[in-house]
């Protein structure tokens, strides 16, 4: 199929970590008593970014691949 | 503190990726093969992570959280006892015949296999039961949003009344689910089902962490719960010494064998996950995969329900119109679990004896609700939300594809293009979702109706699986046998819970309705040897007729039976990369799980 799942999960997740790290560190820290004072916004925020980059660069080095096969493909 | 905007735009991105997600494949849905089988084309760990994702709806997620609150840890005997030997096996042994037989759904596998009429029955039952377990989920779902008054500010700000949160979480959900298998078949629901599992995932694990280090870690918990709470085995060899009331060879027999391989080597919902991969040795692996992370699931979905348990707290965290707020539980409710609030009267719910019932369905949420601050609350509501669309989605594909190749096709218009089966699908999308929201509304109406007609299930899965295994590895086995195999292994089924009563429950839907021969210590007991019974019977009677009916000339079986059929190669595969040996590594790891947490 012509669309490389890893993409939209890592869009996804990306901008989800963006959004709560951004919010982690900016927004209001007193709604963190709840969560026993970790900020778990910010902390959950950079999970969510790092798997999303690396979902990313997973699907990019899957595309550059399969565009290097398909071009020694069309040679041979 | 309001479920601020932060929470809605989490909500509303994912919606629009998994919408996105449809509309990027409309363009591929040329054939029924893409639309139905998504092209069978996708790679295995795809295949694999949807194989578990799709079982990963509103009963799993909430149910194990729920069990896990009321049992402990040995409700992980769902997931290493339960589940992973089964996966193994319809990996290892039966996928080389489902997807080698090119069958198109495993309906059609019993025609080929055996003959019309076995098809036939297994299509109807299938079918019938996939528009009401996707209704059922949609119902559950709609029922937390209520319970949690998630959609309340929004429902109030558009001038509705209040309870319009149920109707709305409906549509809603009906018309996401809708549009995104509608526009791109299969491949959409396996892809949403993939970006499901790690939203699950990125959900619950911050809750777990959190929830952990707030109880003191797992030595922590061990020492706030009953013993037989933080121990899968202790007291197993009597049903009154554990918590799920069932001794060890009902547990095996029953929920590891019968049970377990029927779900998960027979029923299509999965199965046809598997169908999707694009070779041989990728169908083989899908099961396998999927049994990695469904191994290590119970850590994100029983302990949350332990945790909650545990908590000291008598407080609960309750949003209402938007604002969490913090309510005490009554006096009943043990940790974050409240009491059952019963709805006719709107007092707490009491049992037989008196005691009031705890609503353990609330674990999850309100552990959710009690640690997550707005931002990740958003991503926490998202990941539930997820799982109850995900469990839909899967119902409604694999209903899609059975009523089209198994009954329209076969019964109602043959011989039609391939482009009339392709739009067939498609309105079949349309259609079953309508009828699954009726069985939502039905659900909401008459509570005892689902009752009764998840126990009818219950009895046509029951001997399922003894059907399969001597239909792929006894070629005498006649279509015949097995059709007479299966009616009587469901009638068994029923008769058997027509003749026992779980301890504690009154005559009726739980069983007595005969005449009470025998008292089971749970329900769960009651439900393992209903199962051991059906597979026992519908064994002896396939065997039985099959002997004296007319076998089929074994020219005709090749790819359906084992000892005609050619064992897939693997030669070009190095050892570690051949699905026996990641079978293998499946089952040692969750043996030593089973021995870490005995």
């Amino acid at each position: 199929m012509s669309l490389d799942i890893r993409y939209p999960i890592g869009w996804m997740f990306s901008l989800f970590g963006v959004i709560l790290v951004l919010f982690g560190l900016f927004g209001d820290k007193q709604i963190y008593a709840r969560s026993l004072g970790i900020n778990i916004n910010f902390d959950a925020g950079v999970g969510l970014l790092v798997f999303g980059l690396v979902m990313l660069l997973l699907a990019w080095r899957g595309s550059a691949k399969l565009k290097a096969g398909s071009h020694t493909a069309t040679k041979a | 503190m309001n479920l601020t905007a932060i929470d809605w735009v989490i909500m509303f991105l994912y919606f629009a990726f998994v919408l996105g997600i449809g509309i990027f494949l409309k363009r591929f849905m040329k054939t029924s093969t893409d639309f139905f089988l998504a092209g069978r084309s996708l790679p295995a760990w795809v295949c694999g992570i949807a194989f578990m994702a799709a079982n990963l709806g509103a009963v799993e997620v909430i149910g194990m959280g729920a069990s896990g609150a009321k049992y402990g840890i040995a409700t992980s005997h769902f997931y290493w006892i339960g589940a992973i030997p089964a996966m193994v096996f319809v990996g290892l042994f039966m996928m080389p015949f489902y997807y080698g037989s090119r069958a198109r759904s495993v309906p059609e596998f019993l025609r080929l296999r055996f003959d019309e009429k076995t098809r036939a029955f297994n299509a109807i039952s299938f079918a019938v039961m996939t528009i009401f377990s996707s209704g059922i989920s949609m119902y559950a779902m709609a029922k937390l949003i209520q319970i949690l008054h998630i959609l309340d500010l929004p429902v109030a700000k558009m001038g509705l009344p209040v309870s319009w949160s149920f109707h709305l979480s409906i549509f809603i959900s009906a018309l996401i689910v809708l549009g995104y298998v509608f526009l791109g078949g299969l491949t959409s629901a396996i892809y949403n089902e993939v970006l499901q599992f790690f939203l699950i995932v990125a959900g619950f694990l911050p809750l777990v962490l959190i929830g952990l280090k707030d109880v003191g870690g797992w030595s922590g918990l061990k020492t706030r719960l009953p013993e037989t709470f933080t121990h899968s085995w202790l007291g197993m060899t009597n049903p009154h010494n554990n918590p799920l009331g069932v001794e060890w060879f009902g547990l095996v027999m029953g929920l590891g064998f019968t049970l377990s391989f029927g779900y998960w080597c027979t029923n299509f919902l999965v199965v046809q996950r598997a169908m999707a991969a694009g070779s041989m040795t990728d169908a083989r692996r899908t099961p396998l995969i999927a049994a990695v992370p469904k191994m290590f699931f119970p850590a994100l979905v029983i302990l949350p329900g332990m945790i909650a348990l545990a908590l000291p707290s008598q407080h609960q965290a309750v949003t209402v119109n938007g604002v969490v707020q913090m309510q005490s539980v009554s006096e009943d409710g043990k940790g974050l679990i409240p009491v059952k609030i019963d709805v006719a009267t709107g007092k707490p719910a009491l049992d037989r004896d008196g005691k009031p019932v705890l609503d353990y369905d609330l674990a999850i949420p309100n552990l959710l609700l009690h640690y997550f601050p707005t931002g990740i609350l958003g991503l926490g509501l998202t990941a539930l939300l997820a799982s109850f669309m995900s469990g839909m989605a899967g119902n409604v594909t694999a209903f899609n594809t059975v009523w089209t190749y198994d009954i329209y096709q076969s019964y109602i218009h043959k011989g039609a293009s391939d482009k009339h089966y392709l739009h067939m699908g498609q309105f079949a999308t349309i259609f079953g979702v309508l009828f699954s929201i009726a069985a939502a509304y039905a659900a909401n109406r008459f509570n005892n109706l689902m009752d009764f007609l998840q126990l009818v299930f219950a009895f046509v899965n029951a001997p399922l699986f003894a059907t399969f295994l001597l239909g792929m590895f006894w070629k005498r086995t006649t279509g015949h046998g097995a059709f007479a195999g299966l009616l009587s292994g469901t009638a068994v089924a029923a008769l058997h819970h027509g003749l026992t009563l779980p301890q504690g429950d009154s005559i009726g839907i739980k069983g007595g309705w005969i005449a009470v021969l025998h008292n089971y210590p749970s329900e769960m007991a009651q439900n393992f040897w209903t199962a051991i019974w059906a597979f026992v019977v519908c064994f002896v009677v396939t065997v039985a007729i099959s002997l004296v009916t007319k076998p089929r000339d074994e020219k005709e079986l090749v790819g359906l039976v084992y000892s005609l059929t050619k064992k897939p190669s693997e030669e070009h595969l190095t050892w570690y990369q051949r699905p026996a040996f990641l079978g293998v590594v499946v089952l040692v790891l969750a043996l030593v799980l089973n021995v870490i947490f005995r």
